[in-house]
């Protein structure tokens, strides 16, 4: 074989690799959670620490739980997303993840809380139930306690019109 | 008015794109004379109307048109003018408008500066760039219009993103994209030499000063995103193995590997099959660095929005132009042949080394970056690739091309004595053992990393100085040396102080994460950070904490540091100015964290050894490059061909 063909057939294979590369999300961690009954917990909550939660107290209910921390940049970034989802009626509680630097109730009282209830989830132990790789992350879970969708990454405006918005309305009916 | 101005300017520069490229490689296939002298015209004026577009989108953003989408997506009526301005290219549409324009910028450049080109070498280069001027340009058009209407208009736009607006953001995207797109002149005399069949001493040493020029604009570029980085994530860090960091950095080996092997074909007529693979290379990693990005193939923190139709037109585009090019190569590289012999010992082998390892470290770069897709591709579970892996692979590669760097230059072409360098050599060897070992115990402690990287630079200082002492040797003037030395020795020592500062930075850096009321003091490498409290003040488009610290060295002189935490107008999104002072031997880089309590925050304290030795190696690199491009012999070569 001609070894000048080297170089054009590396190219082709990596092209072959990009071409199937296109038709996958990089940023789309699937969850093996998916369909599963959420994991339990008790957690006490923040800033009240005699007060705890648990998801059991949400069955019947559709609501989403959101992965964050005071520390998490992005998590700021949909901070306002969820104000306005709560306003709309939205069910949000918080799991407020490795806050060694005990910053979540000033933060929240400072910019407003989104959630019904925000538990601690200090050592990230109810975290690693969930298989949270990073903040934010968000599960929505159904009115029998399933996980049905887990979005990785901040809630936009977009995220929350085209795909939480009228899965969370199926899961209502 | 003026975004349909913008929009039909952009129709036109492709119309003439078409004639620019169709016209003038038919006309140097068949000998066409009125052909071939289409080319220059139809470049020039296909560089008017971009800048025209160009200048179109910036009205745009500047009289805050919130009726265009992409003003509305990435401006903010209280975004200070200068950061409209470069708003215009914050967009992933601006970006790929900015491509063009640059692109059309080096055609318009080749087609006034190659009078002395033979006509039908001329025609083909401008042709070929025209070609990729012709995908760009309809990739903007049908699948990311800049000048897209968003009607109803909204009454205010979503801001630029915050990350970008910064001092280092102005200048790092069109420095990068000089780079980028300048590899796609040596690109195209490549391919303008394949298809002549005329690959001689002549195409390279027209290759050389393009390319040096590219290299130039891209080192500054990397070096400004580098720097970046460092004051506006308020991690202290500079460098982040980012795949697009990699996808900009992958050129630049490919370049530099380029560079060195210009030299050879151009002086000794070897390695010209190698020398033209590497030209379609570097390009072909510009475009595939493109391609990175603008797909979301891989994710970054260099988030633009991604869209299928893109990435699968960019893929079209990408197989066209490399698998083209490549294809051409397998068909005629073999066809030309070097003569010149060379010793095993020679200058020759050692460029050749050079190049091997430069291409090794660029293929493991290319590993490390693409893993995660093929990984995903297969079907096989999604992972990252970071650091330790690159540490790992890329820097032990890293170390023989160090090593070789003191000694090429001081070796003869054609054949050299291995002993005679060896005992030249041996002195400098002694001096960088000792300056190794020596270095790392006065720092306090020893660190084999560091003892290397000290080694190193040492070895490359001394073989650098021998260098000119051999130029002098029989009298003469500094001064009087011609630039193209001058450049080579100062892009040699300036990796030489870039090793510095990254084996000191990562041997003995420290950080502290600290919780501090007014009042309240801290230690960190000797200096005592006194924290005076915040306040708050507003800027044009943000309001912001400013915190106030005061920091004592060791030998008590004492300076403030002011970092700020932001809060973006629109979007709310926060963000962390750190406050630095600068030194040369070391940075004291101080950032906000969270206000815990009133007047009290947690703050992040960094000590930077040697860190500005960076950004120093970087602009001593550029001037090298810019130093070597100027040499007068490139002009005089170029008369004396024209004479001919």
């Amino acid at each position: 074989m001609n070894k000048r063909l080297i170089p054009l057939i590396v190219f082709l294979v990596l092209a072959v690799f990009f071409a199937i590369g296109l038709t996958k999300n990089p940023r789309e961690v699937p969850s093996p959670f998916i369909d599963k009954p959420a994991p339990a917990f008790r957690l006490p909550e923040v800033g009240n620490p005699a007060q705890t939660f648990g998801p059991e107290e949400m069955r019947g209910q559709v609501w989403m739980l959101n992965v964050w921390a005071p520390w998490c940049v992005s998590c700021r970034q949909e901070h306002g997303v969820l104000m306005q989802l709560q306003a709309q009626g939205v069910k949000l509680v918080g799991l407020n993840w490795k806050d060694k630097d005990r910053e979540a109730a000033a933060l929240l009282a400072r910019l407003g809380s989104p959630y019904l209830s925000t538990v601690d989830d200090l050592d990230g132990r109810v975290g690693i139930d969930y298989g949270v790789t990073g903040t934010p992350e968000t599960f929505v879970i159904d009115k029998g306690g399933i996980i049905r969708f887990k979005q990785t990454g901040p809630i936009s405006e977009e995220v929350w019109k085209e795909k939480l918005e009228p899965m969370l309305k199926e899961l209502a009916r | 008015m003026i975004p349909e101005i913008g929009h039909f300017a952009l129709v036109l520069a492709l119309l003439l794109a078409l004639v620019q490229s169709v016209l003038p490689l038919i006309g140097a296939q068949t000998g066409n004379a009125r052909f071939l002298a289409v080319a220059r015209p139809a470049a020039q004026a296909q560089f008017l109307f971009v800048v025209l577009a160009y200048a179109c989108l910036v009205t745009a953003f500047l009289q805050n048109d919130f009726s265009v989408r992409n003003v509305a997506m990435n401006s903010f009526s209280q975004l200070p003018a200068v950061y409209r301005f470069t708003a215009s290219w914050g967009s992933h549409e601006g970006s790929m408008l900015l491509w063009a324009l640059i692109l059309a910028f080096w055609t318009m450049a080749v087609s006034v500066l190659s009078r002395r080109l033979p006509e039908d070498m001329a025609a083909r280069v401008i042709g070929i760039m025209g070609l990729i001027s012709v995908g760009f340009l309809a990739f903007l058009l049908f699948t990311s219009n800049p000048f897209d209407r968003l009607l109803p208009a909204p009454p205010d736009g979503r801001d630029l993103n915050p990350l970008l607006q910064d001092p280092g953001m102005v200048l790092h995207p069109p420095m990068l994209y000089m780079g980028y797109v300048g590899f796609s002149v040596a690109f195209a005399f490549a391919i303008a030499a394949l298809l002549s069949g005329k690959l001689d001493a002549a195409w390279a040493r027209w290759s050389r000063p393009w390319t040096t020029v590219a290299w130039t604009f891209l080192t500054m570029g990397i070096a400004l995103g580098s720097w970046w980085a460092y004051i506006e994530l308020g991690w202290g860090g500079w460098w982040f193995l980012d795949p697009t960091e990699n996808a900009s950095f992958m050129p630049w080996l490919a370049g530099t590997a380029l560079i060195h092997s210009l030299a050879v074909t151009e002086k000794r007529g070897v390695f010209k099959s190698w020398t033209v693979l590497l030209a379609i290379t570097a390009f072909s990693l510009s475009l595939l660095g493109t391609f990175l990005v603008r797909s979301g193939v891989l994710s970054s923190v260099h988030a633009f929005a991604t869209d299928p139709a893109r990435g699968a037109f960019i893929l079209g585009f990408l197989a066209l132009v490399i698998g083209g090019s490549l294809l051409l190569y397998a068909l005629r590289a073999p066809t030309m042949l070097g003569s010149a012999r060379f010793a095993a010992f020679s200058r020759e082998s050692l460029l050749l080394a050079n190049n091997v390892v430069l291409v090794s470290a660029l293929g493991s770069v290319l590993l490390g970056t693409l893993y995660p897709l093929f990984l995903d591709a297969l079907g096989m579970g999604k992972i990252s690739v970071g650091a330790p892996y690159f540490n790992a692979v890329f820097v032990p590669l890293m170390v023989p091309v160090l090593f070789l760097m003191a000694v090429g230059p001081l070796t003869r072409w054609k054949g050299a004595s291995l002993p005679d360098i060896v005992v030249r050599l041996r002195l400098a060897f002694a001096v960088a053992v000792i300056a190794a070992v020596a270095v790392p115990l006065a720092a306090g402690e020893f660190k084999p990393w560091v003892a290397l990287g000290v080694g190193l630079a040492v070895w490359i200082v001394y073989g650098v100085a021998l260098g000119f002492a051999d130029r002098l040797k029989h009298g003469g003037n500094l001064l009087a040396l011609p630039r193209g030395f001058w450049g080579m020795q100062l892009a040699h020592l300036s990796m030489a102080v870039g090793i510095v500062g990254i084996a000191l930075v990562s041997g003995y850096e420290g950080e502290r994460n600290v919780k501090m009321a007014v009042g309240d003091t801290a230690q960190l490498a000797g200096y005592t950070f006194t924290f005076k409290g915040a306040e708050a003040y507003e800027g044009p488009n943000f309001h912001a904490a400013r915190g106030h610290l005061v920091v004592k060295s060791a030998s008590g002189s004492e300076f403030t540091l002011r970092p700020e935490k932001r809060l973006y107008n629109a979007g709310g999104m926060p963000m962390t100015e750190a406050g630095i002072n600068y030194g040369v031997l070391r940075d004291i880089y101080v950032a906000m964290g969270e206000e815990i309590e009133p007047q009290v925050w947690t703050i992040r304290l960094f000590y930077k050894p040697f860190i500005d030795w960076l950004w120093f190696a970087a602009a001593l690199m550029a001037l090298g490059g810019a130093l070597a491009a100027s040499d007068r012999r490139y002009r005089i070569a170029l008369k004396d061909k024209a004479a001919a």
